[in-house]
């Protein structure tokens, strides 16, 4: 397990300094000078010249990439070329908006999912499976920007029940916290719950339909055993496997949620820093994706190996 | 004494292309303490048979006819005391010892749930009544093994703990469908022994379900034979093997290699043509097509088992095989 762990440590730091590289010469690589951005009205070659010098935007790639790379190792992460604000304090204020609403969304999302998957593949061919089966469909196919939209015209605009937009930090108010986070969160999780109703009822009627299933009925079980304690168990590497891709991709892009119910969180602090060429914050994003990414991955194996034990990590037999 | 009584049980599923007939009026008796064999063909309903003693099919199958099982009758019964009767008065030996083991749960554990639903054990008396099983059916280091995942053990050892699992509640009967098929032939003699052993010391009732004439041979005490959904033939099973009187039988018989001198030597007669899939169940004799002693009153009017009833040697045939043949059991 050490030796494992140690593995896992060694390629996840790989894996962050690739990425990072990647990006640092990708945006680099892109049309437009943020210096010009920065410059504003006065474009003069003096000013420009200040400007990238201040920035070291004068220096060779490698150079720039070597001192953003140590300050980052230190925990420095610059600052914002466009506010001046520290890049570690943005992250403090934006990813906890972020963590939450992914998180919330998670949690609604595989209730909802995992509860009507298992009801529609035990239920199967009857009422229950055709509901579960539609409000999947809807799910899937009705996009959640619009469907955000419908909600705050109805919901927010005109009877007022929820705040349309803006975010309020849990420790200064939890309840004004929750009331501005409910319709995104709703919104998103209802929305992923659908793909992970999908997966677990394929995964629970293949379960269903197993021999140590017929084992557990001829025990004597109750349906409710039966169905939670054998099949439910055996379909959850599936549901695991989605649920982490989903908050990954939750923690990174929960975009155009956060965009349409003004949520200042990483998607929208993401989306703006790239409009605005803000090299720094840029890097930052792609360093703090890469690595929620491992650490969820991370997560996500040792689940497995909770869940299923001939799955081992570090090939470990027990 | 008989403790399961089988009289007309039939088994019809619903499917796509219309109903299919699996099972039709088999009789059967179980005797305390009694190995009774059920010999066949993949597909001629001996399975099925079992399964829809509590109510274990699809709810596709249409089950009529009657088992009663000391003194309750168990077709038609609500599901309530089917399942009391699942585990703990019927249980049940599967052939796959592999797959039929959930794979994420110890086998202590999954022998735990038996005796915790049945008979209201903590979690605790559970897992050691379970260790107490595991030693019952031969397993070395029961203490360490009852913490294992099924994937730990090997194939012989899975179905002793599937044996263990059936036999923790002391159940009145015991199906062992296919117990040994899925296992090596050194391990399949040590199971039928642990079956044999627990028959002696618990008194337990075995129906034994099998293709192979070899394990009817070795633990049965009656045979049934059954061919496309019907039981053909019920003998000893001395009577069976030196004696069959149904062509069926007669024909799996010369298909089974025995040795001797001619051993490797000859070809194995086969049976001609595949089990019919019967849609209903004609009146006449279902083997008639594939039969070499068949004739027009075979086609036209179905044979019941003669003598009906009872445990006495009959066949379901009109023109039964001629007492000569003395093949060696």
């Amino acid at each position: 397990m050490r030796g494992y762990l140690f593995t896992r440590a060694w390629q996840s730091l790989l894996t962050l300094f690739l990425a990072t590289a990647v990006v640092f010469l990708g945006i680099r690589a892109l049309p437009g000078d943020p210096a010009l951005a920065l410059a504003g009205e006065d474009r003069s070659p003096e000013a420009l010249a200040a400007i990238r010098a201040e920035y070291g935007l004068d220096q060779s790639v490698f150079v720039q990439f070597g001192r953003f790379a140590w300050n980052a190792v230190r925990g420095d992460l610059g600052t914002s070329t466009r506010t001046g604000v520290e890049v570690t304090a943005m992250l403090g204020t934006a990813l906890p908006v972020t963590i939450e609403l992914a998180l919330l969304a998670i949690l609604l999302a595989t209730v909802l999912g995992v509860g009507a998957g298992t009801v529609a593949a035990v239920r199967r061919g009857r009422p229950a499976e055709w509901l579960a089966n539609g409000l999947a469909l809807i799910g899937l196919s009705v996009p959640h920007f619009w469907l955000g939209l419908v909600a705050i015209l109805y919901l927010s605009v005109s009877t007022g029940l929820f705040p349309a937009s803006g975010f309020v930090p849990f420790l200064d108010d939890p309840v004004a916290n929750l009331h501005h986070i409910v319709l995104p969160v709703v919104i998103l999780g209802t929305g992923l719950s659908a793909v992970i109703m999908r997966q677990t009822r394929s995964s629970m009627l293949d379960a269903l339909g197993t021999d140590y299933v017929r084992t557990a009925k001829a025990k004597g079980l109750r349906p409710r055993a039966v169905i939670g304690r054998h099949a439910l168990r055996n379909s959850l590497i599936v549901v695991v496997t989605i649920v982490g891709l989903q908050l990954g991709a939750l923690i990174s892009g929960a975009v155009v949620t956060e965009q349409i119910f003004g949520l200042p969180g990483f998607g929208k602090m993401t989306i703006d820093a790239v409009f605005q060429r803000d090299y720094p914050v840029i890097q930052a994003v792609v360093l703090v994706t890469a690595t929620a990414y491992i650490g969820i991955n991370f997560l996500v194996d040792l689940l497995y190996s909770l869940i299923d034990p001939r799955i081992r990590v570090g090939g470990a037999a027990a | 004494m008989s403790v399961l009584t089988v009289r007309d049980l039939s088994v019809v599923f619903r499917t796509e292309t219309g109903p299919l007939s699996v099972v039709d009026k088999v009789d059967l008796s179980l005797d305390a303490g009694e190995i009774v064999g059920v010999v066949g063909e993949s597909g001629c309903g001996k399975s099925v048979t079992a399964m829809s003693l509590t109510g274990l099919l699809p709810s596709s199958a249409n089950v009529t006819g009657s088992a009663v099982l000391d003194g309750t009758e168990l077709i038609g019964a609500p599901e309530s005391v089917l399942r009391r009767v699942r585990g703990r008065e019927v249980a049940y030996i599967f052939q796959e010892p592999m797959s039929s083991l959930n794979p994420v749960l110890t086998v202590g554990r999954q022998i735990g749930e038996v005796l915790r639903v049945h008979e209201g054990l903590k979690r605790r008396d559970a897992r050691a009544r379970a260790v107490e099983l595991l030693a019952l059916v031969g397993i070395p280091s029961p203490a360490h093994r009852v913490d294992n995942y099924p994937h730990q053990l090997s194939g012989g050892m899975r179905q002793r703990v599937m044996i263990a699992m059936a036999v923790a509640c002391g159940p009145k009967v015991l199906v062992a469908d296919e117990p040994t098929t899925a296992l090596d032939v050194t391990v399949q003699a040590g199971i039928l022994d642990v079956l044999r052993d627990l028959r002696e010391r618990l008194g337990t009732s075995v129906l034994v379900i099998t293709h192979d004439l070899g394990v009817i041979a070795d633990i049965a005490d009656r045979v049934l034979v059954m061919y496309a959904g019907r039981i053909v033939e019920r003998a000893g099973v001395h009577d069976l093997f030196a004696a069959p009187r149904h062509h069926y039988t007669a024909g799996l018989l010369a298909a089974s290699p025995v040795p001797g001198e001619h051993a490797g030597t000859h070809r194995l007669r086969e049976i001609p043509g595949l089990v019919p899939v019967l849609v209903t169940q004609p009146d006449a004799c279902t083997f008639a097509e594939r039969c070499a002693a068949a004739e027009d009153d075979c086609r036209v009017q179905e044979p019941r088992l003669d003598p009906p009833g009872g445990s006495g040697h009959g066949a379901a045939c009109w023109h039964p095989v001629r007492q000569r043949r003395g093949a060696a059991s």
